[in-house]
């Protein structure tokens, strides 16, 4: 095969600067501790809190977006309405927006005096500054990975097997419970562990809205930050690598899914 | 069952799909929609179907109207184009989807399911497929199991929309022949739609030629072949040789010469000529109703086909028998042994 020696070495070596040799440098960072120090650093009512803000509050905000994202994707695919291009368009909006501009606008929007937040507020509903906030934050970053995971696949699914299961007896319910969700499955669960990923990492959006106090609304990513600034950086890569070692499952399980997508489903 | 159609318009826009289309069905008739792209045949069955609606008319199942009830309520066993299974279960799950949908006071238990379902892999032969999934049959493979799976529900009708259109021209005469056995075994009031008019003549017991949302002609195979009531029909099936002729004073003329053709009890005015292609017999110049030269001339088999450029301008192709030999050049006499004339240009 032409070219196959120069690119396979391109590939091998760009994807070791970028990404391994990184990955490696924070391991090899995280043995200066030992295992005791490690478990201790871990297991710190502060990082066990915020770990426990960021993986809780991602995994709420992805199974919104996962429901949410369904019901934008049927109308975007399915429906023919005017402006349906616009919307189409601004579901990319938070993968453009830079992250610290998404943060100030839901901070400013959320706010006591904000227009969402003062009605919030009239009612009793605190967003902005708490950890509700982290979560409105996280739905806002993730909605696009689960619309745009799970469109090119329903726009493949032919609205004929509807009609084949309506005419076979089938109600509108067993419809969309016996073949269609079976059929966006695992387009569904992707698009769900992509969000989760996403709003785990997420940094820029949400220290502006999150209010930041340490065991309530820091997520664990700003802890990170935080032993950093303190020149703690075995601290900082203990929490670094606990958050690693997770998106490495998730990812892992996403591949696994695709696999496993693929050998049932094949493309027509 | 049968089937009663009154007065059906159905409008896409500003396009007529149906314009005032009449039809009765018989109790197990296997009956064919022949018609071109555009001609509404799809749109009739998915009307009978329940798939769509019409913006008028009637439908009418043993003399019930089908209007008041939706597709999931008509017990009609729809065969799709392309199939429509479901891509995640197995073909067995694909065959037993209608049956495991039913609402739970008239559902069958487990083993009930799975005898009926076998019963049916055997009836179209691919019983030994009951585990693969769809998309690891072939096209003719998956025909069948969409077959098999309307088939499930006991349907009273059962509706089959291009149900060879995509398959390959072998694979599509061994299902032909496979088709009208399993109507005789199972006798089932059913309705085909094609635009292959060979398809339609060879399976069905009687075709209705649709064109422009209209029905043209309804009648058995060897009618809308041997007599065909409109010039559309002509022209569509079979392969014909169509002249734009002028009738004047009991002349039939095509374009400035008189043919030596009757021209008893036609309408004056410009018409349409129709021969079939090996209608046209071959005879010695100055014989028979028009003259040519031949063009070209390629053999097919049993018969040469031959260009023929008429005295009158017109160019022909003609089917004739491989008995006299034609070749370019050659001056020949033209007779139709039948032909058929239509008014209007």
């Amino acid at each position: 095969m032409p070219g196959f020696g120069l690119t396979m070495g391109l590939t091998l070596s760009w994807l070791s600067i970028i990404i391994l040799i990184p990955l490696a440098g924070l391991l090899l960072k995280s043995l200066e501790l030992s295992p005791e120090q490690f478990w201790n650093i871990l297991s710190s009512r502060r990082t066990l809190n915020a770990l426990r803000v960021s993986f809780g509050l991602a995994f709420a905000a992805a199974c919104v977006n996962l429901v949410m994202g369904s019901i934008i994707v049927w109308a975007l695919v399915r429906y023919r309405f005017p402006g349906r291009r616009l919307f189409d368009a601004i579901v990319d909006v938070p993968f453009a927006l830079p992250t610290a501009v998404a943060g100030v606008a839901l901070t400013a929007l959320f706010a006591e005096k904000g227009w969402l937040g003062a009605p919030l507020a009239a009612a009793g509903i605190k967003v902005a500054f708490t950890p509700l906030g982290i979560f409105v934050a996280m739905i806002f970053i993730g909605i696009p990975f689960v619309v745009r995971t799970v469109q090119p696949v329903l726009q493949d699914l032919d609205p004929e097997i509807e009609e084949a299961a309506g005419s076979l007896g089938a109600s509108r319910w067993q419809t969309i419970i016996r073949v269609i969700l079976p059929s966006l499955g695992p387009a569904l669960l992707t698009g769900l562990a992509l969000a989760f990923a996403r709003a785990v990492g997420e940094y820029g959006s949400v220290i502006f809205i999150a209010g930041n106090l340490p065991n309530v609304s820091e997520i664990a990513p700003l802890l990170i930050v935080i032993r950093l600034s303190e020149f703690r950086y075995a601290d900082a890569t203990a929490i670094a690598v606990v958050m690693l070692v997770v998106s490495f499952v998730i990812i892992f399980a996403v591949n696994r899914l695709q696999r496993w997508a693929r050998s049932r489903i094949p493309a027509r | 069952m049968t089937i009663e159609v009154r007065n059906l318009v159905k409008k896409f826009d500003s396009f007529k799909a149906l314009d005032g289309v009449d039809l009765k069905v018989d109790n197990g008739e296997l009956l064919a929609l022949l018609g071109p792209s555009g001609s509404g045949k799809t749109t009739l069955l998915r009307i009978i179907a329940g798939l769509d609606w019409p913006d008028s008319g009637d439908v009418a199942f043993n003399g019930e109207d089908a209007l008041a009830q939706g597709a999931r309520e008509r017990h009609v066993g729809f065969v799709f184009q392309h199939y429509a299974l479901f891509r995640h279960m197995t073909v067995f799950e694909n065959v037993a989807f209608g049956l495991r949908v039913q609402p739970r006071a008239i559902r069958k238990d487990e083993s009930t399911i799975r005898a009926r379902v076998t019963e049916l892999l055997d009836l179209v032969q691919l019983d030994w497929l009951a585990d693969r999934y769809p998309s690891q049959l072939s096209g003719g493979q998956r025909q069948r199991i969409a077959l098999a799976r309307a088939l499930a529900i006991e349907p009273r009708i059962l509706l089959l929309d291009e149900p060879f259109g995509a398959l390959d021209a072998k694979v599509r005469k061994e299902l032909r022949r496979w088709l009208r056995s399993l109507h005789h075994e199972i006798n089932v009031t059913s309705i085909f739609v094609t635009h292959d008019q060979e398809e339609a003549l060879e399976v069905a017991n009687r075709v209705v030629v649709m064109d422009k949302g209209r029905i043209e002609q309804i009648g058995s195979p060897d009618d809308v072949y041997e007599t065909p009531a409109t010039a559309f029909v002509h022209g569509f099936i079979g392969e014909s040789i169509e002249l734009p002729v002028k009738i004047e004073g009991g002349v039939i003329r095509l374009g400035d010469r008189p043919l030596r053709l009757a021209a008893d009890g036609l309408a004056p005015g410009a018409s349409r000529l129709f021969v079939r292609r090996h209608d046209m017999l071959v005879g010695p110049p100055g014989s028979g109703a028009f003259e040519g030269a031949v063009q070209h001339v390629r053999n097919f088999g049993p018969v040469q086909r031959a260009e023929v450029a008429l005295s009158g301008g017109e160019t022909i192709e003609i089917d004739a028998p491989r008995d006299r030999e034609l070749r370019a050049g050659d001056t020949i006499g033209l007779e139709p042994r039948r032909y058929r004339i239509f008014a209007g240009a």
